[in-house]
């Protein structure tokens, strides 16, 4: 199930690559990439190999150790965030139950905050250590970026918890939206702030000031070169492909989708079949494309914040806003019977 | 007051925004939408070895040295083309016809080296004017890109048309074409065969 989820995210943030420079070609009226293979599918593997083959270069007055450090430690953690994510319902071969899931810990919403946070220090151990001071104001920019939104992104979990009847582990959150009614429903602004919290902390236009070509040269991957920037930008899709699977799993039902009980019963699947999990899992991934897309959207339709604008919303809009969300939610659950006092 | 050139200047003001403005999301739904829309459009793009954009009948692109009727060539080495070029770009070398060559050359004079560089030229096409033998047309044809400048400098190898393989030079209606086209059994689009005998006279 590890490797899955591994080549999973891989394959996914490889094609992802492909789509993005495809989407922005359609928004804008050109083709796209459609030389390597049919359509350009063969695009990733030829950046891949191209990422493989540049020149390494590791400048000499930076700290060697921690240079390397840095994407390895963004990669990882972006790798790592998919560990807790159900990403069908258990399935029984040969009487043995398998679960479609790495681990379903019971603090599985903490451990997906705690991994992402350890993610900041992947992008400012690389900024640091390039000894640069594009990539150190890139790096800076980034982390505290990523901490402010961080706060109102939590606040946002928070209230979802709420809603979802107190637990963290990610598997009962998605589990308790299959009566047909999704957590949207009960979480509009939540929402709202997530994703936009979401897009902060991966760090996508209109929040890539940690990148920011037009004033930081690369932000804070200026000095990386060869398949270390590959790491840093190969990374940057994986984060994206994860929070939208979080947000499909936090807030529309995961592999859950309306009248699957009815489909499931016309198909005559019996509960832990195989194929109720693949079924699930297209679901699920469906959901997880739309949002891809709409990252890619928001990105090639918006422009960058500048930053004060970017700290202003985030530290005097979206945070007073989340403990609003959150001071509702306890009123309608309160109203739903969610919660006693 | 000054001179108002458009109508469409635009007074800047800092009023304060409005909520609505204030919110952005409005804004941002609108944007959104717009390049949405975009989603849905015809792309102009041209994909251009697989497509070729059509060309004005006019267009001057590379230059041919064209073979008579019986596949001889037509270029005597005048250096008429030479001198008219505002470009400099042309040079060539005459000799003479040796006997048992009049399969190859039409006349006893012949260019032994004829060069073009096509980094020089211009494509204004007043060789194609000059030209007394109707040897040399340009052509609907575009200059390869290449790597290297010396490539650029075109001989006879690449100027002269393959004796199988003729150069159309009628698509392009110019007035040296027309008259070209007038020259009494002229076939110079057909493929040369050798069954045929050589043509005593001139055209």
């Amino acid at each position: 199930m590890c490797a899955v989820v591994f080549g999973l995210s891989l394959g996914v943030a490889a094609y992802a690559t492909l789509w993005e420079r495809k989407f922005a070609a359609f928004l804008q009226d050109r083709v796209g990439p459609d030389r390597a293979g049919w359509h350009g599918i063969l695009q990733p593997l030829a950046d891949g190999g191209k990422m493989f083959f540049k020149e390494e270069i590791i400048p000499n007055l930076s700290n060697r150790f921690l240079f390397v450090l840095g994407p390895s430690l963004f990669m990882m953690t972006a790798l790592m965030t998919g560990a807790v994510i159900p990403w069908g319902a258990d399935f029984v071969i040969g009487g043995k139950t398998y679960s479609a899931q790495i681990t379903d810990i019971n603090i599985g919403v903490l451990y997906l905050f705690g991994v992402v946070s350890v993610g900041v220090y992947g992008i400012m151990i690389g900024g640091w250590a390039s000894n640069n001071k594009f990539a150190l104001l890139g790096a800076i920019r980034a982390s505290s970026q990523m901490i402010s939104y961080e706060i109102a992104m939590g606040i946002s979990v928070i209230a979802l918890v709420i809603t979802s009847g107190g637990t963290l582990s990610l598997r009962e959150i998605v589990g308790q939206q299959d009566a047909g009614v999704c957590n949207f429903v009960w979480q509009p602004l939540g929402f709202l702030i997530f994703f936009i919290c979401a897009l902060a902390e991966t760090n996508r236009a209109p929040f890539d000031l940690p990148e920011c070509e037009s004033e930081l040269v690369g932000g804070y991957h200026t000095e990386y070169s060869s398949m270390k920037l590959g790491l840093f930008l190969f990374a940057e899709y994986i984060n994206m492909f994860i929070s939208s699977a979080i947000m499909s799993a936090f807030y529309f039902g995961g592999f859950n989708f309306p009248f699957a009980a009815e489909l499931y019963n016309a198909m005559g699947l019996e509960a832990g079949s195989f194929w109720i999990t693949l079924i699930g899992f297209g679901a699920f991934f469906t959901k997880i494309f739309m949002f891809i897309c709409v990252f890619m959207w928001v990105r090639w339709t918006l422009p960058r914040f500048r930053y004060d604008q970017l700290m202003n919303l985030g530290w005097k809009i979206l945070i007073p806003l989340s403990l609003l969300n959150l001071a509702l939610t306890v009123v309608v659950e309160y109203f739903r019977g969610h919660i006693q006092f | 007051m000054a001179i108002q050139l458009t109508n469409r200047s635009k007074v800047v003001s800092n009023k304060e925004m409005s909520f609505s403005e204030k919110l952005y999301l409005p804004a941002i739904v609108k944007g959104m939408l717009i390049t949405f829309s975009h989603l849905f459009k015809k792309t102009p793009t041209v994909r251009y070895p697989e497509q070729k954009r059509s060309r004005a009948g006019v267009y001057r692109g590379q230059h041919v040295l064209k073979r008579d009727e019986n596949g001889a060539e037509r270029c005597t080495a005048c250096g008429m083309c030479a001198v008219a070029c505002p470009a400099e770009a042309i040079t060539m070398e005459n000799g003479e016809r040796k006997k048992g060559e009049e399969h190859l050359y039409r006349e006893e004079k012949y260019a032994t080296t004829y060069e073009i560089n096509m980094l020089r030229c211009i494509f204004c096409g007043l060789c194609e004017e000059a030209c007394p033998k109707e040897a040399i047309f340009l052509t609907d044809r575009i200059v390869d890109a290449e790597y290297e400048r010396d490539t650029f400098i075109y001989g006879k190898d690449k100027l002269v048309e393959k004796i199988d393989k003729r150069i159309d030079v009628s698509i392009r209606e110019t007035k040296e074409v027309a008259e070209f086209k007038k020259l009494p059994g002229l076939k110079h689009n057909e493929l040369f065969d050798s069954s045929k005998q050589l043509k005593k006279g001139k055209h």
